[in-house]
Parts: structure tokens; sequence; C-alpha cells
């Protein structure tokens, strides 16, 4: 999709309902209030629809189709009448973007609902740029950060330039590419609870190429990446600060990075870093 | 071949303390990845002509039967001759019989991932036959008694002591003090001792890569010639291949050529592209006496018109696992069957059972990167997740995994009680773990807790701390 078709036949106020993800909602509220913060901050009226749980992708990708097609159908409803779904999570964004109309493949009316569903639905990042035509935010950030590109938002939502192109106005942060950003950090959703030793040898690798780059902060738009990387980071005893994008263009740092001690974070702000 | 993919758990395992194993992974994660962009990148309608080879392959497999019996009586007509075989079993019968009727002692062999799935070496050996690898790297697993753990690189899991060492062993008619350091030094050496076997061997066996209805053809590509030598020099040329290579004409194959060597190697095009259409003709100078194809099925035919036909349009160039981060990490040989990586993932389960081969299709984070390099745009993390809802309904998968989906699932479908059971954890953990941000033990994340913390939440969930700060309105 091209940014100019879908801004031009956009409302200039859209109704946006956000759709908060599970793991968002469980470890880290202050995504959530980011994307809202940078939403509004972008005209659009954002409600957060309370019937939501889950995307439906554990089932999905166990094979369990039934519980998958009950879910989608769940959160279909749930968000029915808005002009836009928004998520902070490439992940779940593809689920609800990609995948909802192929599970209901043998039900012409439930899969047209599912497609013309999908089609609302966005990533976060990429919806404020290509779709509401934010081009710069007014946040401020003391630090070297690099940037993860999470597998489904960036080979299913095609989210790469988006985040960059933000960061770059972030005023005082540098922006440093990281070798094999493409590459899967292990996380995979099941598969780091299935093949836990295998997910954390892919971490493993991951975090060593994020240390050898030097910065100080590392950012991704996917809450899965981010505990699987931040997690290692920590085991390992590096300081490097992990956070959601959407963090950090909201200028919302009050809490500590993910997986970061209150009292490593309180020191970090008080001498300024 | 004896399947060990139902132990894919302890063969990675295996695979990931294996610190050689580890370096040769190492070696061959950049060199692959490096040479295909940049031939990608040399070649702007690379997409375009994916989109063409995709079609071809989707076109033969629809009207399979048609151009297979096309292909067929254009072999006949060649003077060729073409053995259908249902499975591993009658195809080595096969294989076998035309060897004794031309008294064979050895038979050299091109590349061949048929030969590999029906095990033909052990056989032919268990009945006096010898087979000679004469691919390179072929070569070098028979010597060392191995498997190959690649499709394309079969012993891309050695690095090169480990070649040297195997030639030191093996080739005693050398001085031993020789200087095996240079790859040049071990090429030449195995091309010197190739070359004797050449001239002796009876039968020379090949697979193919394409079958060609209009000319009733098959094609190999090699970057050695060693292919060339294999199937000119013999009483027969015996192709190995399966049902699903064929393709209509020449020009398909070669529009399918131009995204093979460059998605597999990064080359424009292989060293050798041979084409071989029956035996030797009376005024040829040269050519094998008989031309053979056997034609196997092994479970391919079932997979047609099921949600797996679109397997069937893979050319074997490797990409996918190339570009794994999966197989990166625990090599080929953990899959524990012929082929490797994403393709086998999908393709084992098909041809020895899901049964078997179940941890295939699991063993996979969904990254999406082999489908994006895919020349033939086959859909392996969709096809991954059709596997992992056959095992579902069948009950093959682990009991803890079905136990936790279903308590998920029994939450996630009532959003008061999620919003309540979710509304605690993310208290209880809060508080626990507050101090140290992250927790380095956490009950049911053993897996995860092993070599990494679990960060802590931050205490209250979105949901709450929404319905808090804006009570009114927007919660609708
Ligand atoms: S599945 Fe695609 S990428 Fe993998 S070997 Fe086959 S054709 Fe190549």
């Amino acid at each position: 999709m091209s940014s100019s078709d879908s801004a031009a036949s956009r409302p200039a106020n859209p109704r946006v309902a956000l759709f908060v993800t599970c793991l968002v909602d469980l470890f880290r509220p202050s995504v959530g209030f980011a994307a809202v913060k940078l939403l509004e901050g972008a005209g659009c009226r954002v409600a957060v629809p309370a019937l939501q749980t889950c995307c439906g992708q554990p089932a999905f990708n166990s094979g369990d189709r039934e519980t998958a097609r009950a879910i989608a159908r769940q959160v279909i409803d749930a968000f029915a009448g808005y002009d836009y779904v928004v998520v902070p999570s490439g992940s779940c964004g593809g689920m609800l973007h990609e995948h909802y109309s192929a599970l209901f493949a043998d039900d012409a009316d439930l899969a047209a609902r599912a497609g013309d569903f999908g089609k609302r639905c966005h990533e976060l990042i990429s919806f404020l740029v290509d779709v509401m035509g934010v081009s710069a935010v007014a946040a401020r950030y003391a630090g070297t950060a690099t940037y993860h590109d999470s597998c489904s938002g960036l080979r299913e939502l095609s989210v790469k330039a988006q985040p960059r192109r933000l960061l770059a106005s972030v005023a005082g942060l540098k922006l440093t590419e990281l070798p094999g950003a493409e590459v899967c950090c292990g996380f995979g959703g099941t598969f780091c609870v299935k093949y836990p030793e295998i997910s954390d040898r892919m971490v493993a690798d991951k975090t060593r190429d994020i240390v050898a780059t030097g910065a100080d902060t590392l950012l991704a738009g996917d809450m899965g990446c981010l505990l699987n990387i931040a997690g290692k980071l920590r085991r390992d005893g590096h300081r490097v600060r992990v956070r959601h994008v959407a963090e950090v263009l909201a200028g919302a740092l009050d809490e500590p990075a993910i997986g970061e001690p209150a009292t490593e974070h309180a020191q970090a702000r008080h001498t300024g870093v | 071949m004896q399947s060990t993919s139902h132990s894919f758990k302890d063969n990675a395992r295996a695979a990931m303390a294996n610190p050689t194993l580890q370096r040769a992974m190492g070696n061959m994660r950049h060199g692959f990845l490096a040479k295909r962009l940049a031939a990608i990148d040399r070649l702007p309608e690379f997409d375009a002509l994916r989109d063409r080879a995709r079609d071809i392959k989707n076109h033969a497999l629809e009207h399979l039967d048609v151009y297979l019996e096309a292909w067929e009586a254009k072999v006949v007509s060649a003077g060729g001759h073409v053995h259908w075989a249902r499975d591993a079993e009658e195809a080595r019968r096969i294989v076998l019989a035309i060897c004794q009727r031309l008294d064979a002692r050895t038979v050299t062999k091109g590349k061949s991932m048929i030969a590999e799935e029906i095990a033909l070496n052990p056989f032919l050996e268990a009945n006096g036959i010898v087979p000679v690898e004469t691919d390179l790297g072929e070569y070098i697993i028979q010597i060392r008694n191995e498997s190959p753990s690649h499709i394309i690189a079969p012993a891309i899991h050695l690095v090169q002591d480990q070649i040297e060492q195997s030639f030191r062993e093996i080739h005693t008619q050398f001085d031993r003090d020789r200087p095996l350091v240079e790859p040049r030094q071990l090429v030449d050496e195995a091309r010197g001792v190739l070359r004797d076997k050449f001239i002796a061997a009876d039968v020379g066996i090949t697979g193919a890569n394409f079958l060609v209805a209009e000319t009733g053809s098959s094609i190999i590509v090699t970057n050695e010639g060693n292919g060339d030598l294999t199937q000119t020099l013999t009483k027969a040329h015996i192709v190995v291949t399966s049902l699903e290579k064929i393709v209509p004409t020449l020009e398909d194959a070669q529009t399918i050529l131009r995204v093979l060597a460059r998605s597999a190697t990064g080359q424009e095009y292989s060293v050798y592209t041979t084409v071989s259409t029956g035996p030797r003709r009376p005024n040829d100078l040269d050519g094998p006496g008989e031309y053979h194809v056997v034609l196997l099925d092994n479970g391919r035919s079932r997979m047609l018109g099921t949600e797996f036909q679109d397997m069937l349009r893979c050319i074997r160039c490797g990409a996918c696992m190339n570009h794994c981060p999966v197989y990166a990490t625990v090599g080929g040989h953990a899959y524990g069957w012929v082929y490797p990586g994403p393709m086998g993932a999908v393709l084992t389960p098909s041809l020895i059972g899901v049964d078997e081969a179940g941890h295939l299709p699991n063993a996979s984070t969904f990254c999406g990167k082999c489908e994006s390099v895919c020349p033939m745009r086959i859909p392996l993390p969709k096809m991954m997740r059709h596997w992992r809802e056959r095992e579902f309904e069948r009950h093959l998968s682990p009991a803890a995994m079905r136990w936790g989906i279903a308590a998920w699932a029994f939450l996630a479908k009532r959003p008061k009680l999620y919003r309540w059971v979710s509304g605690l954890t993310a208290n209880v953990l809060g508080l626990l773990g507050r101090a140290h941000g992250s927790f380095r033990n956490l009950p049911l994340a053993g897996g995860w807790t092993l070599g990494r913390d679990m960060p802590t939440p931050q205490g209250e969930t979105f949901h709450r701390a929404w319905a808090r700060r804006r009570p009114r309105g927007t919660h609708s």
C-alpha cells in the first residue's frame, strides 16, 4: 500500500482501536500508553475495546485451528466499527492483517469479514508513517541505539524504513545499524518453549551482534523479541538498555528499560545517561 | 536412509555441543547469503522470473500425468527406458537389476538426492557393487561414512582439517608428507583419484534437475563436470529421479535454471549444464550404451491435490536452508533424514510420515526468511503450520503443549476472567521481580531461564491501568 493512497482516503481524525496485545498488557503497559500518545498526537481518536485478550497466535501456530478461529471471531467482533485497528507488534499485526482471512477460507461470509477486518489492521509505527503521514516526532533520547527488525513486521507487513525514519527525528539519538538486523532472534512464540536450547543459541548470536555495535540501547517493535533479547543481555551481564521503539518515539522513559532493575534506572536517569 | 528425525531434539543438542560443527556452520553463514544477494542485485527481473518459474511448475503439476506420459514417449523414441518406481525398494531393485545384467562391478555416481532418499549406496555395496561418488562433497562424505548435511553442499558440516585428515587416511597411495593445506591441493588429489574410477566404471548414475517433456531429456547442473564424465563413459547411464522434476519444454527448464543457480550459489549459471537425451547414437563420438530413467514416486503423488502440493515445485536450490537461522544453529544432520532445513521440514513428513518427522515442522520460529528467498515462492511456513495442524488433530503433539494451549485458550475466550488472571499475575510477578528487573528462575519457564532471564512485568496490566487512568469514554 502506498502511503499517499491510504492517506488520501482516510478520515482526518480516524477512530482507532488499540489492540494492546497480551504481552504488552501483561509485561509492559507503558508501551500501550506510548502507543496511545503517538496515535493521539497524530490526530487519532483512540479507543481500547474491552473484550480483547490475545490475537490467537499461540493456538494458530500450534496447529489448533479451531481455537484460533474462535479467538479470531471474538477479535473481529470486538473491533467492529472502527476506522483502523492498530497494534504495537508486527507479529500480532501480521496475524490480524494476514492470517485471519486464511482461517476462514471455507466460509465465504466470515472470510470476507476477516478480509475486510485485516485491511483495517496496521502495525503501530507503519500506521503512523504510511497512513497518518507522520514524518517526525518531538522526542529526545540521549544515547546510541541499534534496531532489530522483528520477523513478522518485516516480512509480512514491510516494516523497515518507517521506524528508522521516525527515530531519525528523535533529538539526541544516534542510530547505528545492527549487522544481521533481519535475522530472527529465536523467540518464535511457542518455539522458545518447545525448543528452548535452540532458541537460546539463536538469541545468543543476536545479543553478540548487538553488543558488538557498541550501542547502549536496543530497540524493536515487538515485545516477544524484546523480552527474549533483554533476558539474554541481562543474563550475560550486558548493560544495553532494551526498549520498545514506541517508548522512545513517545518520550515515555519513566519506567525502567525491559529487564532493568528500578535502582539502575534511577541511577541512569540521575546521571543523565 | 534410516531416519533419526524423531530424535531431533537430541540431535540438535549434540550438534550445538560440537565446536567443530559450529565452526563449520559459522563459515557457511555468510558466503552463500552475500553471493546470492549480489547475483540478484545484478538481475532486476529476478522477482518476475520467480513468478514465471512458479507458474511453470504449477502448470506442470496440474497436468502431471499428461507431461509424464509425453516425456516417457520421447524417452522411448530416443532409445531410452523409463522405469516407474512406487517406492524406494522398487527403485533400488530396478537399479540393481540393470547393473547386474551388465555385470557391473563399479558404478560412478553424480550427486543425487534421490539416490540418498532410496539409500542406494549401501544397497549396491551389499550386492557386491562398488559405488563411487564423484561430486567432491559427496566423495568426501562417502569416504567418511557420513550422510549429506545439505542438499547442494553435502559436506558443509566439515572444516578443512577434517577433510585433510580423511584424505591422508584413505589415500595411502600418496606420499605421507605431501602438502594438503590449500583447498586446491585437496581438489586436485580427489580429481586424480577419481579420474581412474571414471575410466573403470561400468555404469554411471546421476540424478536430474529437470525432465523435459518436449524432448524426453534429463538435465543436470554441476560445477565440477563430474556428471558428464559419469554419464558418457559407461555402458549405461541410469538417471534416478522423481516425478515432480518434469517441465513441459526446454525453454521452461531454461527459465527455471536462471533462478536456480542464483538462489543456490549466487552464480549466474552453474558451470556445467548437461542435457541428456537417450543413449549414444550410431554416429555419436561418445555417450552411454544404454539410457535408463528410474522415476521415483515414494509418496509424492499422494501430495498432489493436498495443501502440500506446492512443495513439489521445489528445485532443491538450498536457499531456504542457507538462510534458515535454525539450520545454521543445528546443522543438517540434526534433521535426521535426507532433506534438512525448511524444505525438509515440509517434505520429510510427507515422505516418511509425520509420526516420525513431527519435530521438523515444529522446529521453526516462522521467521519467514525461507519463503522470502525461495525462488519457487513456496509458502514453507504455511505448510509447516499445516503439518502442525495435522499433528494436533491426530493428538501427536506433546501432552504438555496441548494442555498449555487448552488452559490458555480457556482464558483467552473469556475476557473478564482473562483480565482477572492476567491482572493478578502481573501484580505478583511485578512485586516479586521489580527490584531485580528480571527473574533468573521462574516456575514453568525452566527452558527459557536456562540461558536467559525473564524480564519482570511492570506490575499492573495495561487494561487495569487504562481503566484507572481513563475511567470514562474510550474503554468501549
Ligand atoms: S524450498 Fe525453495 S528455497 Fe528451499 S530448496 Fe526448494 S526451491 Fe530452494
